[in-house]
């Protein structure tokens, strides 16, 4: 069985119970007034964006409409400019909601496939905990190729000449691709993450044993 | 000893050779002349940034900010840390006020972190660099090592979202903070108070993964600076300074508007304001050049 | 009849020596006022000023006194000669605040502070002062009808305060609707959850505190009398009647919920499992006796998920149930869902609402049942299908618009109905005619009033008591009767015990004011009232019928009875009466007769108009005031008497004028209608029926219609009144001079 199926199992008929339990932040979404200032201020929102911005987000799951959010493109679009957060009257932490459905909704494997930025956020975090640091080049260019070599030279030709600008300014180094600033104690980063992923699983997992 | 020390926490972007070097040579010459000391955090990591969090979940990413709060205690015990990227010190802080709130997430960052061989027994405050010299030092001990004021430079101060919210600098309001345009004018320019794009996201790491989105407020923030009669940018984040500037090429292409507006860091300004050099200032790492200041800083202080 | 001497004082201070001749003035007084008494003074109210008057009055017999300075709303204190008439004639805010220093206006000025010198002298002549009415009632017990939160509320209130208490409550218990809850919303921090109701102490304090005497199973049969002298007839279970002496009335009646059944389509009545609000508390208080968990009626199973359906019955636009927000049922549910969650968070509790309204602390309460889990969905019900021993609750969701939303499987519905107020009999309802089919079931009375008006007090919308909502909030159309609680407008437990402080303390001074003779608002310490010569009385009824306050009977002559401490001197009466037999001691038509025709109509070839304007007491008079204070100028060519109320306006007063060559006669008063600002309530809307009646007067006296003209002004008008006066004085130069100067 799935992970998204044992979950889907579990929280039947409850998918507010199963936000509060297994999203970080979740159990704020039942404080929300539904006043829509949050989506009022969302700049991505302004340029539509969002087919579900964060107020109709909440009202949806109170609702239990578990595969319309979970599937849905719209938290993705959140740049986090806590806008939201600032304005929000019963001050949920709106960002970190939306960060935290987009997270689930990426672990159980319900995001959408094809979604750039779902793909550019696993990439930076591999990248920045592969060595400790972020390694800028192999970054951008993890990003270019993510639909195979010819698109990823066609990407790149686009952005040509922001990256000679950069090169020329001596703010992007061609030689990263052969390493670049990483930190020293990298095992130790690896065994600590390792550990904390471990015990957030697993708290995740009582959570619904319970 | 300096008259301020701090433990210096510079983020991915500002190491040598990375997109916001400028950056960083600019706050080196600029605290060599406020006598401020910044010690770098031996082997400090990533902070995941706003981006990382597809993967990271809760408590990965608290334990990497964790493990730069180890590593200060231990090498620079009792010194704050100070950050001069906007999202390294709010996803800092946000670590900071979490792990001080629960403890239980406290109890499972120190268990994470004991794989690493760390521990945390007090967590310094953490820091961004212009809160430093806006309530440590103040506008006044700043505006004594001006030497050389920017005058008639029109700038607009662009604060971003991250230095701003949620936490602010020197309590000001969220809406329209004025501590850059009171930087702007403490280095003798001209700053535009009625910016009103002032606070537009510029799109963050959305620049990156679908341009269009960042590149359509992006255009928002530099037209207005124009409308405002404004001849340059300045900004105390990273990835805004690169997402405003570096993009307007391909703005231009798809908008039909002419901009070329260089975009600078406070520290730059400062520190050619001060009688520093080009290279002190690192100019040279603009990609739209800032001739007007390479211009002053080429001309000979009024002693 | 005793010799009246009047004595005329004109004041030069406030600029009116530099403005006005006050020489001539003295003059005027003595010649065309025929007073024999008439001086100038630099500075009338001061101290040296005021002893004059009163050495005029003590030593050399003056018993009259035409005072020309301000306006009748200054100085009262220094010009306060209870025993003696006094007439102002208002030369300062009238006169030379509304005329600018020029030397073209000097003469123009001059005339027309003369005009009021006349007016004053006239005036004063044909008024006495008043002594008071010697025939009052001295009774000080207040009586409560109704015996629930707010009634026992007044009792206690009014006992604390030092007067007995006769409370009549119709059931065989006191405590009303809050007896009835299990819990109340809180009132106290940290307002998170349901509190004890408190019902249990109130009664216990009634019931033992001597001031307060109860009746239970009891009702009002009848009320006679008037304040301070009521006499009440309280049936009781036993058929025994109980006669008691009151001062004071206070209807604390409550209200009835809104009949479920008449809301099908959201499952009223078609369900034991779609309850009212009243319904769960009962549900609520059974569960509590027992082991804690509220049951489904249908086959007392656990309930496990709940829907409460907001507005149900109200807000309603389409007028065919209550038209307006009950205020109390928001907070209510958010009450009731936490009786479920509170005692087990599992159960689904949802309240459906469009707009949530929680007055009070409300807004803490809100989040509190948020943190508890209670779930709220912004949508419009559109239907309730019971089914077996659970319904499906079919609604839009108006976030996600969804039209098709539903709710299934709901174990309970609860229905937020509204309040629906005990008012008694509509006595402005036309007689009730059988309805095909429907068998509507006829108020009963609560106060069964003696008035001739009707048994009960007006009501005025939605079928609640009218409160003058404007001026006198807590005041009804029934002087000495005070509503208070749901009855009066919808409420919850919190307010409505602000409300019967309010009521006691209203009451009291109701009673108070009746024993001294005096009324008590909104004229304060007034000791006129009305006077009728019978013999000339036609029986004609307007009075009687029009009295905005119902103060007069009919006796079994038919003749009128007008009843003192019923009646707030308005003069409605008067102006209704077509004989012109109902007069006041100080104010009657020839006081304002007389000054209309003191006034000097100069001829038609002097370019020299008058207009009369009679400016109600209340808002037009203070307006007109202001706007001299703010020396915003007008018209040199009107001239303004105050009256009471439009409602007092006889129409002799208009024909007289015209007859006297005025050129236009303007009536200035407070807005009537459904929000009316009288503060008489339907004085000005009587006093414009009876002007658009006098358009045939017109046409017989050759006039154009024009000329008599109303003008609508509330208190704040302070610059358009005198827009309105001067392109009123401009258009009556377009219609020209009127014919019947010079005759």
């Amino acid at each position: 069985m799935s992970a998204n199926t044992a979950l889907a199992e579990k929280y039947r008929n409850n998918f507010l119970k199963e936000i509060e339990e297994q999203v970080e932040m979740g159990d704020w979404v039942k404080m929300c007034m539904q006043c829509g200032v949050c989506s009022g201020s969302c700049p991505t929102n302004f340029q539509s964006a969002w087919e579900h911005p964060p107020q109709e987000l909440f009202m949806m799951i109170r609702a239990g409409k578990r595969e319309e959010v979970l599937t849905s493109s719209s938290m993705w679009n959140c740049t986090s400019c806590y806008n939201c957060i600032v304005r929000c009257p019963r001050k949920l932490p709106i960002t970190h909601i939306m960060h935290g459905i987009a997270e689930y909704a990426h672990r159980i494997g319900l995001a959408p496939k094809m979604q750039a930025t779902r793909f550019f956020s696993g990439l930076f975090w591999k990248n920045c905990t592969h060595t400790g640091r972020v390694n800028e080049l192999k970054l951008s260019m993890g990003l270019y190729f993510k639909d195979g070599f010819a698109s990823g030279i066609k990407e790149g030709m686009k952005m040509k000449d922001v990256a000679i600008g950069l090169v020329l300014a001596k703010r992007l180094n061609p030689f990263e691709l052969f390493g670049g600033h990483k930190c020293k104690d990298q095992k130790g980063i690896q065994a600590m993450l390792k550990k904390a992923y471990e015990i957030e699983r697993s708290r995740k997992a009582a959570k619904m044993a319970g | 000893m300096a008259k301020h020390e701090y433990a210096f926490y510079p983020g991915c972007s500002s190491q040598k050779g990375a997109s916001a070097s400028n950056y960083l040579t600019s706050v080196e010459s600029m605290c060599k002349t406020l006598d401020v000391k910044l010690t770098e955090i031996p082997d400090w990591n990533c902070c995941g940034a706003s981006i990382g969090y597809a993967e990271a979940g809760e408590l990965p990413r608290h334990v990497m900010n964790a493990r730069n709060f180890a590593l200060s205690e231990k090498h620079m015990p009792g010194q704050e840390i100070v950050a001069t990227c906007a999202a390294c010190w709010l996803g800092a802080r946000e670590t900071r006020e979490r792990l001080t709130h629960s403890d239980t997430l406290m109890a499972d960052t120190r268990e994470a972190l004991k794989e690493a061989g760390l521990t945390i027994n007090e967590m310094p405050n953490i820091r961004h660099m212009v809160e430093v010299l806006i309530e440590d030092l103040g506008f006044d001990e700043m505006k004594k090592h001006v030497v050389r004021p920017l005058e008639g430079v029109k700038i607009a101060g662009y604060v971003g979202c991250q230095t701003n919210r949620p936490f602010g600098v020197d309590g000001e309001s969220f809406e329209n903070p004025q501590y850059l345009d009171k930087m702007v004018e403490m280095v003798g320019a001209e700053p535009i108070p009625e910016y009103e794009q002032k606070v537009t996201c510029c799109g963050g790491a959305l620049a990156f993964s679908e341009p269009e989105k960042a590149q359509a407020q992006i255009k928002d923030i530099v037209e207005s600076a124009y409308d405002h009669g404004a001849e340059m940018i300045v900004t105390p984040c990273p990835l805004c300074q690169a997402n405003v500037e570096i993009y307007q090429g391909q703005i231009n292409k798809t908008y039909g508007t002419k901009f070329n507006i260089p975009v600078m860091y406070y520290s730059q300004l400062m520190v050619v304001a001060y009688g520093g050099s080009a290279k002190d200032a690192a100019l040279n790492g603009q990609v739209i050049k800032a001739r007007r200041l390479e211009e002053i800083a080429a001309k000979p202080v009024k002693r | 009849m005793a010799d009246i001497k009047v004595a005329a004082y004109i004041c030069k201070g406030c600029g009116l020596g530099e403005r006005l001749d006050a020489d001539a003035l003295v003059k005027i007084a003595q010649k065309d006022g025929k007073v024999p008494m008439a001086k100038s003074h630099d500075f009338l109210c001061n101290a040296d000023g005021v002893a004059m008057i009163k050495n005029d009055i003590a030593n050399e017999g003056v018993t009259h006194i035409m005072i020309g300075a301000c306006s009748r709303r200054a100085k009262t204190e220094a010009f306060f000669f209870p025993e003696n008439a006094v007439a102002r004639a208002n030369l300062r805010e009238g006169v030379i605040w509304i005329r600018p220093d020029t030397d073209e206006a000097r003469e123009t000025t001059q005339e027309m502070a003369e005009d009021y010198i006349r007016m004053g002298c006239a005036e004063v002549k044909a008024m006495t002062a008043p002594t008071g009415n010697t025939v009052t009632g001295s009774s000080k017990t207040l009586l409560v009808v109704g015996g629930g939160v707010t009634g026992m509320t007044t009792a206690i209130e009014a006992s604390k305060t030092g007067y007995p208490v006769v409370l009549v409550e119709k059931t065989g218990a006191l405590g009303g609707w809050a007896a009835k809850l299990y819990k109340r919303v809180p009132v106290h921090e940290p307002y998170k959850s349901p509190a004890d109701t408190g019902v249990g102490e109130l009664v216990s304090q009634v019931l033992g505190d001597s001031n307060i005497k109860v009746y239970l199973n009891a009702t009002v049969a009848k009320t006679d009398g008037a304040p301070g002298r009521f006499i009440v007839d309280i049936a009781t279970e036993s058929g025994a009647t109980h006669t008691e002496d009151i001062g004071a009335i206070v209807q604390a009646s409550g209200f009835s919920l809104y009949d479920m059944n008449k809301l099908p389509e959201l499952g009223g009545g078609k369900s034991a499992n779609v309850v009212d609000q009243a319904g769960l508390e009962a549900l609520a208080v059974a569960a509590a006796a027992d082991d804690g968990v509220i049951r489904r009626p249908s086959d007392n199973q656990p309930v496990k998920s709940v829907v409460f359906v907001q507005c149900a019955g109200q807000r309603d636009p389409s007028g065919t149930h209550l038209a307006y927000c009950s205020g109390y049922c928001c907070n209510t549910s958010i009450k009731q869902a936490m009786y479920f969650k509170d005692a087990n968070p599992s159960v689904d509790t949802t309240i459906i609402y469009t707009d949530l309204r929680t007055p009070g602390n409300g807004e803490d309460f809100y989040r509190s049942a948020q943190e508890k889990g209670v779930i709220f969905t912004k949508g419009k019900v559109a239907e309730v299908v019971p089914g077996g021993n659970t319904s499906t609750v079919k609604f839009h969701d108006l976030i996600l618009d969804d039209q098709d939303a539903a709710m299934l499987d709901v174990d309970l519905v609860v229905l937020a109905t509204g309040q629906v107020p005990n008012s008694g009999i509509n006595i402005d309802a036309p007689a009730a005619t059988e309805e095909e089919g429907a068998v509507e079931i006829k108020p009963i009375s609560i106060l069964n009033l003696t008035y001739r008006q009707g048994k009960d007090v007006p009501q005025l919308k939605q079928g609640f008591t009218d409160s003058h909502f404007i001026c006198f909030p807590y005041e009804t159309r029934r002087t000495g009767i005070y509503t208070a609680g749901p009855v009066r407008r919808p409420m919850d437990i919190a307010q409505a015990r602000e409300d019967a402080t309010g009521a006691a303390l209203k009451s009291i001074q109701a009673l108070e004011n009746a024993e001294l003779g005096r009324a008590a608002h909104p004229r304060s310490g007034d000791l006129s009232f009305p006077k009728v010569r019978l013999e000339g009385c036609t029986q004609c009824k307007r009075c009687t019928v029009e009295c905005p306050f119902g103060a007069i009977d009919e006796d079994e002559k038919r003749f009128p009875v007008f009843n003192e401490s019923r009646c707030r001197r308005c003069g409605t009466c008067m102006g209704a009466c077509p004989v012109r037999v109902i007069s006041f001691e100080n104010y009657s038509v020839n006081t304002v007769g007389a000054q209309i025709k003191a006034v000097d109509i100069p001829d038609e070839f002097s370019e020299k108009p008058r207009i009369l304007i009679l400016a109600c007491e209340n808002d037009a008079y203070p307006a007109l005031d202001m706007a001299g204070m703010g020396r915003n100028e007008y018209s040199a060519f009107v001239r303004i008497i105050p009256i009471r109320c439009l409602g007092s306006v006889n129409t002799i007063w208009i024909t007289d004028a015209l007859n006297a060559g005025y050129d236009g006669v303007m009536l200035m008063g407070c807005k009537s209608g459904d929000e009316y600002q009288c503060h008489f309530v339907k004085g000005s809307e009587l006093g414009r029926v009876r002007m658009s009646k006098i358009d045939d007067t017109l046409k017989t006296l050759n006039l154009e219609s024009e000329r008599v003209r109303d003008l609508e002004v509330a208190i704040t008008d302070i610059e358009r009144v005198p827009e309105m006066i001067n392109k009123y004085a401009a258009e009556l130069v377009a219609v020209g001079p009127s014919p019947f100067k010079g005759f």
